[in-house]
């Protein structure tokens, strides 16, 4: 997949990987990466790439809370995601 | 880069966008043993398509009476009489065939208990030519978009078709006589060209709200192949026809639903004022879209908006009660909290127009091969078709109407890879490659590669300033004098490009050369899109005028073109009759 765990992988392949097809999804993980993600402990950054191997529309509803990962970290890092989007984001 | 190191790779077919336009056709082709390749900035399966909810129009009659007459009927109102017959008869008779095949092929359409395909009405929709409601939308829940795209992704592997995932198209190659052979791409994880060259090319590279800065489109959708066909001297075609929304979350831009006034929501501005009264004393705040958005936009013009910027106003839900709201409107509650951290059953969420869907395009015949008119009528450019919302069949004409997008893509995606299987029986071998061609896409991409511009400008804010400018000059809100002045300002944003220097020159993953051309794209469609409103002098469908409220079939029942060199227009007929049965002749658009 596209993120086989290697945390070496640079800053714009990351923000390029945030790309999505949905706008919600856009905005949220951008912003997560922009003002978050490089203060991250390695064990939620991994689980933040993780989660960016979900097919959009399940990363959806993690990031809306309409379904939780079943991967704790993932959980984690998804709830952080949400709690980080709002309207100063 | 050089040209002589250049590397290249030969196919039958290039497919520019893996979408499910993009998809639908490279599908349609692999399965007939065409090497075909398909080529998208993102991986595929995050193209945009995945956000369409709603679902796929055909007249099934699994829930109401229905048949493609009624759709077709439907879909020419809808598009304020701009569409064109024969091809909206092509699509609305294919629509019952592609909804049983996509079936087929995996996608888990929601069912009755009887075992049918549900249908859910929408608007629009009407039985017996304008009469009652029709429920002619097949949807798999709330992710259509997703279980299609996924599903056509999955047989296109099947069929062995071939990705070149995150790669980048720059320009299409074609040589002196008009043939299009392939294109540039750029490989973003090296920053290496590549030249695939192909017998046939299809763009399905999507739309382009990010012309807005509020839009509901994902940040991909920047119109890629409609400004690469711009520069290879095609026209764009309607391209003043973009679809708003009323309400889409300020600031952000997603959808929030019309149910949310039909629930008993209400608009307000910054005094607290009811506004939809003056505007529409007996519809009030379920007016129709584009009254509603134009509201909007003049309470924010002449400074009663909400906020500190005055630029947005508030719809008004807490009054419904927090059990109904929470019951009934989920999604809302769930999309204010996240993105505004705003509780809608105990404060007012701030809401602007948001611009939805690029009906204009890359002019097509249904066929999906990219036309120009000639002499007294026109001729396909060899080698080239697009389809989807970068081109422009017209089956939308003026106006789109719910649940006609996914169609669109299916049939027309369906009906390209048809032709270009024929196309590829006559032209059986590669055209030598037009090297000078070649040359022109590689100085193109070369401009980004050096410190070409003085670097008085930045991407990040030219791209603001453009969205801005076309949400202030070109949206809902459209006069003589406004559009003027937004052409003007985004002709200067277009001389304004060439000081733009970007820091990064570095190879892997450079971003900020893609977001670079992205923009380059997206100012030329700016310039094509307020040209096209400021010289359309009458108010139709999505373009509606301030100073030409009424629609004039008279002068303007034509398609604009509008070419990039000289920022020239032209026009071309729509087409009013059918395939096989008798034209609709326009009359008042009512509902």
């Amino acid at each position: 997949m596209l993120f086989p765990g290697n945390l070496a992988m640079d800053e714009t392949r990351l923000r390029w990987q945030c790309r999505r097809g949905m706008l919600e999804l856009d905005l949220m993980l951008e912003s997560f990466v922009e003002k978050r993600y490089f203060d991250l402990p390695v064990k939620t950054k991994k689980a933040f790439h993780q989660l960016l191997n979900c097919q959009d529309q399940i990363l959806l509803d993690y990031l809306m809370g309409q379904d939780v990962p079943t991967d704790k970290d993932v959980a984690d890092v998804a709830k952080q995601i949400r709690d980080a989007a709002g309207p100063g984001n | 880069m050089s040209i002589k190191n250049l590397e290249r790779r030969k196919f039958d077919t290039l497919v520019i966008g893996a979408g499910g336009g993009g998809l639908r056709s490279a599908l349609q082709l692999a399965e007939a043993d065409a090497h075909v390749a398909v080529v998208s900035k993102v991986f595929p399966t995050r193209s945009h398509t995945v956000a369409a909810q709603g679902g796929m129009n055909a007249a099934l009659a699994n829930v109401l009476p229905d048949n493609w007459h009624w759709h077709m009927y439907d879909t020419i109102k809808g598009s304020d009489y701009l569409g064109d017959q024969d091809a909206i008869e092509y699509m609305c008779r294919s629509a019952a065939h592609l909804v049983y095949e996509l079936e087929h092929q995996g996608v888990p359409f929601s069912r009755m208990d009887s075992g049918k395909i549900y249908q859910r009405p929408f608007g629009g929709q009407s039985q017996n030519f304008g009469g009652e409601q029709a429920a002619r939308t097949c949807a798999a829940a709330d992710r259509t978009g997703h279980a299609i795209l996924h599903t056509l992704y999955q047989q296109n592997i099947r069929a062995k078709t071939h990705f070149f995932d995150e790669y980048f198209a720059i320009d299409l190659i074609k040589d002196k006589d008009g043939f299009i052979l392939g294109a540039l791409v750029l490989e973003i994880e090296t920053g290496e060209p590549l030249l695939i060259e192909a017998k046939t090319t299809l763009l399905a590279t999507g739309g382009a709200g990010q012309l807005f800065r509020t839009n509901t489109n994902a940040h991909i959708n920047t119109g890629d192949g409609l400004a690469m066909a711009l520069r290879a001297g095609l026209p764009l075609q309607d391209m003043e026809f973009f679809q708003f929304h009323p309400t889409g979350l300020a600031g952000k831009g997603m959808l929030i639903t019309e149910g949310a006034r039909g629930e008993g929501g209400y608009l307000v501005n910054k005094d607290g004022e009811r506004f939809m009264e003056r505007y529409a004393p007996h519809a009030k705040d379920l007016a129709s879209r584009d009254v509603v958005s134009r509201a909007i936009a003049t309470e924010v013009r002449e400074g009663r908006g909400c906020g500190v910027n005055a630029d947005h106003v508030m719809l008004k839900l807490d009054h419904l009660g927090r059990d109904v709201l929470y019951k009934r409107l989920p999604g809302i509650c769930d999309l204010s909290k996240t993105f505004m951290h705003i509780d809608p059953a105990e404060e007012p969420i701030p809401v602007f127009p948001t611009a939805h869907y690029t009906m204009g395009g890359i002019p097509t015949n249904r066929f999906g091969q990219v036309v120009v008119p000639v002499d007294q009528g026109e001729e396909s450019i060899p080698g080239l078709y697009a389809v989807g919302e970068c081109a422009c069949v017209s089956v939308h004409g003026a106006n789109r109407l719910g649940g006609n997008s996914l169609l669109d893509i299916v049939v027309f995606g369906r009906a390209a890879g048809n032709d270009i299987k024929k196309y590829l029986k006559t032209n059986r071998h590669h055209r030598l490659i037009d090297e000078k061609s070649v040359e022109q896409a590689l100085a193109h991409l070369k401009r980004w590669d050096e410190p070409v511009g003085d670097g008085s400008e930045s991407v990040n804010e030219l791209r603001a300033e453009l969205q801005k400018t076309m949400e202030d000059y070109c949206s809902v809100f459209r006069t003589e004098e406004i559009l003027q002045q937004g052409l003007d300002k985004v002709l200067s944003l277009e001389q304004r490009m060439k000081n733009v220097r970007i820091q990064d020159q570095s190879k892997v993953f450079n971003t900020a050369r893609i977001e670079a051309m992205e923009l380059e794209n997206l100012v030329d469609l700016a310039v094509a899109t307020v040209k096209s409103a400021l010289e359309r002098k009458e108010s139709r469908g999505a373009h509606s005028r301030i100073d030409y409220p009424d629609r004039d079939d008279v002068s303007w029942l034509k398609h604009s073109l509008y070419y990039k060199e000289g920022h020239r227009m032209d026009y071309k007929p729509v087409t009013l009759k059918p395939l096989s049965v008798d034209s609709f002749p326009p009359k008042p658009r009512v509902y």
